[in-house]
């Protein structure tokens, strides 16, 4: 059976660019660096460029104005501001990179340790992190102060240990997230040892995100180091941004403007910083971003051009049958500002009282169809072209305000994930109470006995109970059912279901499939059913819409399609379903193999 | 009949819970299966039925509490991380997601070559054996110097089937490898693991909540229910003419692809639920 | 919701138990030399023995530490080594002075900062734009440095506002606005722009949820579903703004030396650099309480508009 097994043709292979190359791409990541780079080159060549020594003093050049010899002036003992400047940048840097260099040393390894093994130490640990976190940082540095002496590196340690909890609450995180991860399982089952695991696979992980961390801390560290010298810690005569800044305010009426400089270079160095870390943060979430997992939203790659054009015309591009409940003609959904077209001109029709399943696989643009009907494309999608159509009545380009009365009134909307489209802040009742209310203008009690009964009319036991109840408390299937009350609560005439039972297990699937088609058939209710499986398709629908590629395929009656089915891929569908097939078993019998 | 390779015996997994006073909570309540070599056994359940739970326990990622399990006569179940090591050559496993089973920070090399440095395999020589694993799951040798993440779902599958065999193991615990997958994907995929267990003799357990699955590709299935065994025979007998309730009301609850067979099959799935009602 | 409260104020007792005791002791340990502090460096081995014996720190240091906590029980936090006044005194008018500029910074940066990151999150473009480029300044500008610059511009070269001292409310509430303008504005900045950001990225995270989708396709008016958005984003920004409120303080002690206001940060700076050890011990006391208690109030909101949180 090799011959059915073909080999997968390979995208096109992206033009992959590290994060550096990303950064390095980004206008503002060149900038920042180019600039921190300067700052860093001023610094070490200090003794080259400075026009004399920082500390000599001179009476003439008390004040002195801007000068050749004094491009930046003379401050209140005569000395020349820039020499000063220049510096000053090393006892900042320096100082500022101890502080940083000790939350990392600390916070680094907690961090890994905390996040991978959890349990006790994870608990201490945090523990102290909030501690450490509870006081104000100056506070507790004035107070050291009285212990360690005004030094302002032993103040820039004790400054590390009180950033510490930063990096370790960063990497703590991101190490338990990873900790839970499938390939941390697959490591283990591997037989790699904790220290591998935490160097390979973890590392690797934390390492993008810690730099960011530390370029957003060490602009903090070389603000606080300025301000601790401001506030008179480390020695005056030692020329730092931060003494100088003292300098300044101490002659605030004589020489104002001796404020300007070495504020100018710590912000400048701080923006420099912050700049790097945000270019850094987009380079690693573009680098991270997981494809959407299942059938959400997932654009296929660009350049999917469909190779044929449809075959057989489907629910024909003409005129749309007069007593058609939903009528799509060419819908054309696009993302990226049109460049990305996922939905290529889709016509269908949904008769009052009629199910029609939408069938495709990921990336067919099921999805997208059943979401521009209700005008609720994620960010980034719009419908290019075509008309959509309630009743007789278009729905595209229409105000909000009219869409507002359609949807949920007019058409209800059953989601895929019964967990996630429940608000987990309000309780269940009220956020279906809210809509009766809203729609129907029912008063308050009067909309909670219209929810009680559609609670109880969707099979769910306890009604009131479940009213009071918050999203976490109730089981995911009983939150399908919840859904459902919501999508049928003011009384549509449309129902779209976008895979409303993928989510569940297979016995509540079928659970739910009957009261889907118990409600429907009470109501009389015309539904657009979005789903990849043929299975609950036979079991609903009345016509079948196969979707390939943003394009239909195929539309006929269902038990046609299933019987005759026309297209070549919705053949190849119904031929990768396994339920048919003999049992393994029965096929080794049949062609005479035993077990191996 | 063959000795068993893999044999679990009452197997009890307990989580600690997470008060101080309550009840620890049990997963597992006493379950007994055995895996032969190079066969495949399906292991059929819903979500919290346990079928996960065993796999992982098997793999030494949940707690033992009570109960043995005997791989080739050596008992695994309390392993230590230098057992489990050693056990790496013959025990493997495929993960259902194939987004999160792949580091997506290394490249499909790094992660194939993983297992066997674990081993000792020179670094030649694990280049030459990542080159033929590529070509056993029919991915293109560029593959090696790509991320999992430029893949698809169902190439990233091939990546992880290419790791578990690297060390050509005698069993893999494959936990819903296919779920993810889309439908025409899936089928390629199975088809493939078969393929390859012909060719290579592993074994086999195969953890999945679809009956049409463990079907296709189980010699022999087992159904389990709120953490206990509740059946186990051939697979084409236990997936066509079960015996226990709760399989009957799975295997009817599974919708057919045809919608003249499937309302004779929701019919006699009602009939069942009033008949069990009754009981 | 009881538990949860009940674990919070743990914590919060925890920290309050913990983080005054180690500053006693490591002040208290080196107590020796605050007395040679005190005399300068030309005093005897003699001299300071005595100042130390007069001081009481040449007693063990957990004599020392119970007397010190006896005195606490009965609300006693000592006297200052310097002026001999009782710091329990010293620090209420103090305590005044800061909580009032830090109090006002916190309410009126939380609330730009909730408006302006809700509006770049919903509408994006311009705003967001704007406040990125906020972000970016607001960080990179030290606090003090903004002090430093509104007065000297301000006050000193318009004349606009007092350059120093701090008026209470009770003696003009005209002046007492006058007074506490800059410094509130000098602490806000920073603040604005941090909130705002974290505020725009926990809406935007909120907007991406499945539950907004269904709400919207349940046809609710645009401000319902905001009023949705919004309780489920204020826990993460609620968070940070309790750390902003500990950052507030440590701005507070540059901002109280600038502006010369009587605060508990000035009388910290004043302390350490005299090496007047009670007084900064009854700071750190009283911080850790008002931090205790300000993160306990967060807790509590949060809880109350988050329900699983009171969970775990």
């Amino acid at each position: 059976m090799s011959q059915i097994v073909s080999i997968p043709a390979l995208p096109a292979a992206p033009a992959r660019r590290g994060v550096i190359g990303k950064v390095l791409h980004d206008p503002l990541g060149i900038i920042s660096l180019v600039v921190l780079l300067l700052i860093l080159l001023a610094t070490v060549l200090a003794p080259v460029l400075a026009p004399q020594d920082p500390g000599r003093s001179s009476l003439d050049d008390i004040f002195a104005p801007i000068s050749a010899a004094h491009p930046l002036g003379g401050d209140s003992a005569g000395r020349d501001l820039l020499s000063r400047l220049l510096y000053g940048a090393q006892v900042s840097l320096l100082g500022a990179s101890i502080a940083l260099l000790t939350s990392l040393v600390i916070g680094l390894p907690a961090g890994l340790i905390a996040g991978y093994y959890g349990r006790t130490f994870d608990s201490v640990s945090s523990w102290a992190a909030n501690l450490l976190q509870a006081l104000p940082a100056i506070i507790v540095l004035l107070a050291l102060r009285t212990v360690f002496g005004p030094s302002i590196w032993t103040s820039m340690v004790i400054f590390g240990v009180m950033l510490a909890p930063g990096a370790y609450r960063l990497v703590r995180a991101t190490a338990s997230g990873v900790r839970n991860e499938l390939y941390i399982d697959a490591a283990l089952v591997s037989g790699l040892s904790d220290t591998r695991i935490i160097a390979r696979h973890m590392l690797r992980v934390v390492r993008g995100p810690l730099i960011m961390h530390s370029a957003m801390v060490l602009a903090i560290c070389i603000n606080i180091q300025a301000g601790l010298e401001f506030l008179g810690f480390g020695d005056p005569q030692t020329a730092s941004w931060g003494s100088m800044l003292n300098e300044g305010f101490l002659n605030i009426f004589q020489a104002p403007q001796m404020l300007s400089w070495p504020g100018l270079a710590l912000f400048l160095t701080s923006a420099a910083l912050a700049l790097f870390a945000g270019s850094l943060r987009d380079a690693l979430q573009a680098g991270t971003a997981k494809p959407a997992r299942r059938r959400r939203v997932a654009a296929p790659p660009a350049g999917t051009a469909p190779d044929a054009p449809p075959s057989g015309p489907p629910a024909g591009n003409g005129e749309s049958p007069p007593d058609a409940l939903l009528s799509i003609r060419g819908l054309r959904v696009a993302y990226g500002g049109g460049s990305v077209e996922v939905v290529h001109g889709v016509s269908l029709d949904v008769a009052r009282g009629e199910v029609v399943g939408l069938v495709g696989e990921s990336g067919s643009g099921k999805t997208q169809v059943a979401l521009s009907v209700l005008g609720l494309l994620p960010t980034g999608g719009e419908v290019t072209s075509g008309a959509i159509a309630l009743a007789g009545e278009p729905l595209l380009g229409r105000p909000a305000s009219f869409l507002r009365t359609v949807r949920g009134r007019r058409i209800g909307y059953i989601p895929q994930e019964p967990m996630s489209n429940l608000d987990p802040s309000f309780r269940v009742g009220n956020q279906l109470s809210e809509v009766v209310r809203v729609h129907l203008g029912l008063s308050r009690a009067a909309a909670r006995d219209r929810v009680l009964d559609l609670l109880a009319r969707v099979g769910i036991p306890d009604p009131a109970r479940t009213y009071r109840a918050f999203p976490h408390e109730i089981s995911g299937g009983m939150a399908q059912r919840v859904l459902i009350a919501g999508a049928v609560s003011c009384d549509p005439e449309l129902l779209i279901a976008d895979e409303p039972t993928t989510a569940l297990d297979v016995t509540v699937q079928a659970d739910i499939l009957d009261l889907l088609r118990d409600l429907q058939q009470e109501k009389g209710l015309g539904v657009l059913f979005v789903t990849h499986n043929f299975g609950v398709v036979a079991d609903v629908c009345d016509r079948v819409l196969v979707m390939r590629q943003g394009e239909i395929v195929e539309d006929r009656p269902a038990q046609e399609i299933f019987d005759t089915p026309r297209h070549d891929y919705t053949r190849l569908l119904l031929g990768s379903m396994l339920d048919g097939r003999p049992a393994r078993l029965a096929r080794a019998a049949a062609t005479g193999d035993g077990r191996a | 009949m063959p000795e068993s390779l893999l044999e679990v015996r009452d197997l009890v997994v307990e989580y600690p819970s997470k008060g101080l006073r309550s009840k620890p909570f049990r997963a597992l309540h006493g379950v007994s299966i055995d895996v032969r070599p190079g066969e495949t056994v399906g292991l059929v359940g819903e979500s919290g039925s346990g079928k996960t739970t065993l796999g992982r326990a098997i793999l030494g990622l949940a707690p033992v509490t009570e109960g043995s399990i005997r791989f080739e006569d050596r008992e695994i179940g309390h392993a230590s991380r230098r057992d489990r090591r050693g056990l790496a050559r013959d025990l493997q496993v495929i993960f259902q997601d194939p987004y999160t089973s792949l580091n997506p920070s290394m490249t499909v090399g790094d992660i194939l070559t993983e297992p066997l440095w674990v081993t000792g395999v020179r670094r030649q020589a694990a280049q030459t054996q990542v080159r033929e694993l590529l070509d056993k799951v029919r991915l293109p040798k560029d593959a090696v110097d790509r991320y999992a993440r430029e893949f698809s779902g169902g190439q990233r599958q091939r990546v992880a089937i290419a790791r578990a065999l690297a060390l050509r193991p005698k069993l893999v615990v494959c936990d819903e490898p296919v779920s993810a997958l889309d439908l025409s994907t899936q089928a390629t995929v199975l088809d493939l693991l078969i393929e390859l267990q012909e060719s290579l003799g592993v074994a086999y357990l195969f953890v999945s909540h679809d009956l049409g699955v463990v079907r296709y590709i189980s010699h022999r299935v087992a159904v389990m229910y709120q953490g206990r065994l509740v059946e186990e025979g051939d697979g084409d007998v236990v997936t066509s003419s079960p015996e226990h309730p709760y399989t009957r009301r799975l295997l009817l609850a599974a919708p057919v692809p045809d919608p003249s067979r499937q309302a004779a099959n929701r019919a006699d799935r009602h009939r069942l639920l009033a008949q069990q009602a009754e009981l | 919701m009881l538990a949860f409260l009940a674990k919070r104020t743990g914590a919060g007792l925890s920290v309050l138990l913990v983080v005054p005791s180690l500053t006693f002791l490591l002040m208290y340990g080196n107590a020796a030399n605050a007395a040679r502090q005190i005399l300068g460096e030309n005093a005897t081995p003699e001299q300071i023995a005595a100042k130390s014996a007069a001081l009481g720190v040449d007693r063990p240091l957990f004599v020392q530490f119970i007397d010190y906590v006896g005195q606490l029980s009965v609300g006693d936090l000592g006297r200052s080594w310097f002026t001999a006044e009782p710091v329990g005194s010293l620090l209420t008018s103090r305590a005044t002075v800061t909580l009032t500029v830090v109090i006002g910074s916190i309410l009126v940066s939380t609330l730009l900062a909730f408006a302006l990151g809700v509006t770049a999150a919903l509408r994006r473009g311009a705003v967001d734009i704007a406040l990125q480029v906020l972000a970016i300044v607001g960080f990179a500008v030290p606090g003090f440095w903004l002090a430093l610059l509104l007065v000297s511009g301000l006050a000193l070269q318009l004349r606009l506002f007092p350059a120093t001292g701090f008026v209470p409310f009770t003696a003009s509430p005209g002046q007492w606005l006058a007074s506490i303008t800059l410094p509130v504005v000098a602490l806000m900045v920073g603040a604005v722009a941090g909130v705002a950001q974290q505020v725009r990225g926990a809406v935007i995270d909120v907007l991406e949820q499945d539950y907004v989708r269904t709400l919207r396709a349940r046809g609710l008016p645009s401000w319902r579903v905001v009023a949705h958005v919004l309780r489920n984003a204020s826990a993460p920004a609620l968070t940070v703004v309790a750390l902003t409120f500990i950052g507030t303080l440590s701005g507070a002690v540059f901002v109280e030396r600038i502006f010369a206001l009587p605060g508990l940060g000035l009388a910290a700076t004043n302390a350490a650099v005299n090496g007047d050890v009670p007084v900064i011990m009854g700071v750190v006391l009283v911080m850790t309480a008002i931090v205790v208690l300000v993160n306990l109030v967060v807790d509590l909101a949060i809880g109350l508009l988050n329900p699983k949180v009171r969970l775990s």
